[in-house]
């Protein structure tokens, strides 16, 4: 297969960047996206050009490292998969293929395709957590957990984390991000205990951050690569309007 | 984090918007089951209208709650759409919309021309200012507004107003216009507002998206049927015998 | 180099207790006193890093990644075993001992494996209480699976995701220690050496991803916890950034690498599938709970495997290990698939396959409970290779996936070097010669929530170092060191790409010193790498600078990394004359094919000390003692 890639470079965050044509030849089909990528990268360094800097690591899905914007769609909108697991049997000879960067405020451009996804970060440490120190816990079975309620924490743990939902939406909102580890732990007893001030700073973390708002569009939840469902940003909500009754700090 | 974090935090600004749309849509399907008394002739709207005028200590709290809630719904809605903006400086060389419908995507325009008609539309059947009815001065109506009308009793013709109002196609066109939009607002406001107030369940998810459908359907066809069943010929009879 | 393994004394049951009575303490007013310098955000790093600040350390944690949630703990997927016995199947802390040890081929030590084996029960409670989704029964009671290597239901999963949610809890604990302002993170940071003082560790050199910043950080302590080296073979199951990079500077810093040779070589992965290939992906071994694994009998047979008549298939494991079936171990079941395929039985492309065929599965528990158990695993199968393995068998090949070796450490985990300490799969502690399936999660969170924070203040209390200074010598050689290195790289300018360096090492490696190794392929291999070296620091080019982000940069180092690393592997797999576990040395098997280990000859941990650049480096040799452990042939049949 022979392609045409237009490709989003920009040397470093200063740079204002720009979209630069490259081609892509002696692609085969069962090579993965990003394997494609690696074959362009290696003819530029033979020209001692620059390859284009792309963040992956597992490629496999889990890690949630890769995050490019593929024709206009994060992830390349094969459902429930990432762009590492995206093949090229998916596009025929001579496509011309569009990559970008995340484009958020809360997601910056460090360099071509790697955006700095550090507030998912501080959003987590505002609040994504159940404060239990190391020991001291009860046996694991001391406290039984609904499988139905175990099994809807475990859908919404799944999210990896790697900022399509952002990319996606035409708010640039990060509510399915922060409404997955808000519901993940919100459904767990274990995680009941703190649910009014984790979703309290969460939410604000979020909003200072610069992330827009749910416009409920479902955009987030067609390309999310967990297939995270729409129904915890109400949980979330339902969980934040508790905390806004109850009063926190 | 108290009551007043509504109106500083985003989730907090959803919860403004849900409430307010959920009020105003009371309020629509209320006005819109009022105004089909129309079909039931005369006397019974033109009752209704004496009842509403006739109880100032309740039609004009009534008008001051429901202009709060149309500047809330819209303050949100604007304060909101900036953050929506400024959220992403930089726009996608290429963007493809996934998932994400019309209508969720246009609500600040749909919303933003209903409101505008909102305000035609006081001018027009409340405030009855004579430059919009298109009707012009006939020997029912001297000075051009819908005001003088009255009915055998001495009361307001409402029936009259509506059925000369809605004779002109452009007005009964521009209604219409309005009131697609507004289902279009609705269709994605109902279950949007449900999603917002954290209603929304997998369990109740499928019936919540059902009734949002069917609702603004339902609002739809209730307010239109009156401009196209007078355009069609309805009433013409009684506003003839007025003449 | 003297190596003293440290074990406490007394019965084995008791050696854990007894230590952590007899370590010294650090007063709680006093911990904020010490700064502790972790490496690397997996499961044992980021479990130490929170454990440690939660003690009241001030801890400084570093990660390649952007951010420390993508640590590579992340694509486990099978489980995690613990000694619970909630199944009532007659499980115990010594079982769990035992088929460990049995399982690393008697190459392990017996007392921190014992030790394991203890706080394995404690990791799942700390799990359960942080929020860990673990699949559970209907009754609300945490449910097991069984995995290879045990007769016993020992391993707790949450869906095929079991190292992400794992992890994810580790992470959620140091993100709260994060914004309690007890840790300091640096993401996007990748040490580079590691700073000695008067032979002490105090303190790292690293270099900011983003700007090229390099820079020094001080502390009383440093933890590695790193990961593994399994992406010397180029292709393995190992994310792309995993290197050998902290744990190889450290050993040229002075702390002993033990057992290089000992590799897993995980046989349910998807075959590769051409030249282009970045990675290779690995299908949880909990798939052979259910799954039955078969060649043809017939050599070169490509019919479909639907059209081949049951009595025409060679399930093999079955045959020849009847008593574990489709889960005999990691070592002997990748081994058996590979003889199938030299055979010429291999299935897909190039005969490099066999299949894993769930028709069985199906018929007896139905799709849907298949789909429940193991659906995202089929789905990510689906992907890669287009086939729906509901319908037809799986293709699956052995390939790389875990390292059993890595930096000597004693039983405090602390490596040769005093001060720096070593957690996870980057020590070469626990699992002996083979890793049993869902070991790994158990030893990264032992190690991380339960032994690294109780040693590491041993170590404070009872050594009194000076604090770190920044201003040392050794701080500013160490920094120029680093930047003379990024500066040679960037200035070599030659022809070949650092990728293709790490592929030809990688395949020459696979070739020689794979899953089965001759003396021959060995020092081949031993002649050949410091070629490549050579031609790597003369020929290699690397674009950029050092002021951006720059990708070929930090590939670079780690490929140079790894071609000297490459050498210590093979040369550890050419001394030790014997097969045990992952080491399969084809002039030592039985007549039937099976490993031949030598007890009288081999019972030791190979240790090697650095001697310099181009010397051969020194073995030391760790005597193993068993005292409760009969040393046996280990078998499956």
């Amino acid at each position: 297969m022979n392609l045409t890639l237009r490709v989003w470079r920009q040397k470093n965050a200063g740079d204002p960047g720009r979209m630069v044509e490259y081609p892509a030849t002696g692609i085969i089909p069962d090579m993965s996206f990003l394997e494609m990528l690696d074959v362009v990268n290696e003819g530029l360094i033979a020209k001692g050009e620059e390859p284009i800097a792309f963040d992956s690591d597992c490629r496999e899905g889990i890690c949630g490292t890769c995050s490019l914007v593929i024709n206009g769609i994060a992830h390349g909108g094969q459902r429930g998969t990432t762009c590492c697991q995206l093949h090229m049997r998916f596009f025929k000879d001579g496509d011309v293929i569009t990559i970008e960067p995340w484009r958020a405020k809360g997601f910056p451009v460090l360099r071509d395709l790697v955006t700095d996804r550090g507030a998912f970060d501080r959003i987590v440490q505002s609040g994504g957590f159940i404060s239990v120190n190391t020991g001291g816990t009860p046996d694991a079975n001391a406290l039984p957990v609904s499988k139905v309620d175990s099994d809807r924490a475990m859908d919404a743990a799944a999210c990896i984390g790697c900022g399509a939902c952002v990319a996606a939406c035409k708010n640039a909102s990060a509510m399915l991000f922060v409404a997955a580890k808000v519901s993940h732990l919100a459904q767990l007893p274990q995680g009941k205990v703190e649910r009014t001030q984790r979703v309290t700073n969460m939410v604000k973390q979020m909003d200072v951050e610069g992330f827009g708002n749910c416009t409920v569009t479902g955009s987030c939840e067609a390309v999310c690569p967990k297939e995270i469902s729409l129904d915890f940003i109400a949980q979330m909500n339902r969980e934040y309007g508790r905390a806004i009754l109850k009063g926190t700090k | 984090m108290n009551i007043t974090n509504v109106f500083a935090s985003s989730i907090g600004k959803k919860f403004l918007m849900a409430i307010t749309g959920l009020a105003l849509f009371i309020f629509v399907a209320l006005h819109m089951v009022g105004n089909l008394q129309v079909f039931l002739g005369p006397e019974s709207i033109n009752r209704y209208g004496a009842f509403l005028q006739g109880n100032l200590e309740l039609i004009w709290p009534a008008r001051i709650g429901l202009l709060v809630l149309v500047l809330l719904h819209i303050w949100a809605a604007v304060k909101l759409s900036a953050e929506n903006r400024a959220a992403r400086p930089q726009p996608y060389v290429k963007h493809e919309i996934v998932a994400a419908s019309y209508a969720s995507r246009t609500m600040l325009m749909s919303g933003l021309i209903i409101a505008a008609f909102i305000v035609y539309h006081l001018l027009h059947f409340t405030v009855q200012v004579p430059a919009v009815n298109l009707v012009g001065q006939t020997k029912l109506l001297p000075t051009g507004s819908f005001a003088a009308l009255e009915d055998a009793k001495g009361r307001h013709d409402i029936f009259a107003m509506m059925v000369l109002g809605f004779q002109r196609p452009l007005v009964s066109v521009f209604y219409i216009i309005a009131m697609a939009l507004l289902f279009m607002h609705l269709s994605h406001g109902l279950s949007a507002m449900f999603q917002s107030l954290g209603l929304k369940s997998p369990t109740y998810g499928p019936l919540i998206a059902r009734f949002a459908v069917i609702a603004s359907w339902l609002i739809f066809l209730g307010y239109v049927s009156i401009p196209i069943a007078i355009l069609l010929g309805y009433g013409s009879k009684y506003v003839e015998a007025l003449k | 180099m003297i190596l003293d393994s440290k074990i406490p004394s007394g019965p084995l049951a008791q050696k854990w207790e007894k230590h952590k009575f007899d370590m010294k303490l650090v007063n709680p007013a006093n911990k904020r006193k010490f700064e502790v310098i972790v490496v690397g955000s997996g499961l044992a790093g980021a479990s130490a890093a929170a454990t440690m600040a939660e003690l009241g350390y001030q801890v400084k944690c570093f990660c390649f990644q952007d951010s420390p949630r993508r640590a590579h703990s992340i694509a486990a997927q099978g489980g995690i075993n613990a000694a619970k016995n909630y199944q009532n199947d007659g499980d115990s802390v010594h079982r769990l001992f035992y088929d460990t040890i049995k399982g690393g081929d008697f190459r392990a030590r017996e007392a921190n494996v014992y030790r394991l084996a203890q706080v394995s029960v404690n990791i799942i409670d700390q799990c359960v209480a942080q929020g860990v989704p673990f699949a559970r029964e209907y009754g609300g009671l945490l449910t097991n699976r069984s995995f290879g290597g045990a007769q016993v239901s020992r391993t707790f999963y949450a869906r095929g995701q079991t190292g992400q949610q794992l992890l994810l809890g580790a992470y959620q604990a140091l993100s709260r220690q994060i914004g309690n302002g007890n840790v300091k993170m640096y993401p996007r940071t990748e040490m580079l050496d590691v700073v000695v003082v008067d032979g002490h560790a105090k303190g790292i050199v690293v270099r900011d991803l983003v700007t090229g910043e390099i820079s020094a950080h001080a502390g009383d302590a440093v933890v590695l916890a790193t990961g593994g080296y399994g992406n010397v073979f180029y292709l393995s199951t190992n994310a792309r950034g995993c290197n050998v990079t902290a744990t190889w500077r450290a050993y040229k810093k002075g702390a002993a690498f033990a057992n290089p040779c000992y590799t897993q070589i995980h046989p349910t992965c998807i075959p590769v599938s051409g030249d282009h290939q970045s990675k290779l992906t690995l299908m949880s071994e909990s798939l052979r709970n259910d799954g039955r694994v078969w060649a043809p009998k017939k050599k070169g047979d490509t019919r479909r495997p639907d059209q081949i008549p049951e009595d025409e298939r060679d399930y093999f494991l079955e045959r020849k290990y009847p008593s574990f079936g489709n889960l005999a171990p990691r070592d002997i079941s990748s081994r058996a698939a590979k003889e199938a395929c030299d055979e010429g039985r291999g299935v897909g492309p190039g005969g490099l396959g066999v299949y894993l065929d769930f028709a069985d599965a199906i018929k007896r528990l139905g799709e849907e409970t298949v789909r429940e158990r193991y659906g995202n695993l089929f789905q990510m199968y689906e992907k890669i290779t287009g086939e729906d393995a509901y319908k037809t068998p799986m293709r699956i090949y052995p390939a790389v996936h875990y390292t059993m070796g890595g930096t000597w450490v004693d039983y405090n985990l602390m490596s040769s070097v005093p001060g720096l300490f070593v957690i996870g799969e980057a020590n070469f502690s626990d699992h002996g010669a083979n890793r049993l399936g869902a070991s790994a999660l158990m030893q990264g969170l032992a190690d991380g929530y339960f032994i690294l924070p109780y040693t590491i203040g041993n170590y404070f209390a009872s050594e009194k170092q000076p604090k770190p200074n920044l201003a040392h010598p050794e701080f500013k050689k160490a920094l120029e060191s680093v930047e003379a290195m990024t500066k040679r790289l960037l200035s070599i300018n030659g022809k070949r790409s650092v990728t293709s360096f790490h592929r030809e090492l990688g395949k020459l490696i696979w070739d020689k010193c794979g899953m089965a190794r001759t003396q021959q392929s060995l020092k081949e291999a031993l002649a050949r790498i410091p070629e490549l070296r050579a031609e790597f620091w003369k020929n290699v080019k690397v674009t950029g600078d050092n002021s951006n982000l720059n990708q070929d940069l930090e590939a670079a180092g780690r490929v140079a990394d790894f071609l000297e690393f490459g050498e210590l592997l093979c040369l550890d797999a050419l001394t030790r004359e014997e097969s045990c576990g992952g080491h399969f040395r084809v002039e030592h098997q039985q007549p039937d094919g099976e490993a031949k280990r030598d007890d009288e000859h081999f019972s030791f941990v190979s240790a090697w000390e650095y001697q310099g650049p181009g010397k051969t480096p020194l073995l030391h040799k760790e005597p193993l003692v068993y005292e409760e452990v009969h040393m046996s042939t280990r078998s499956y049949k």
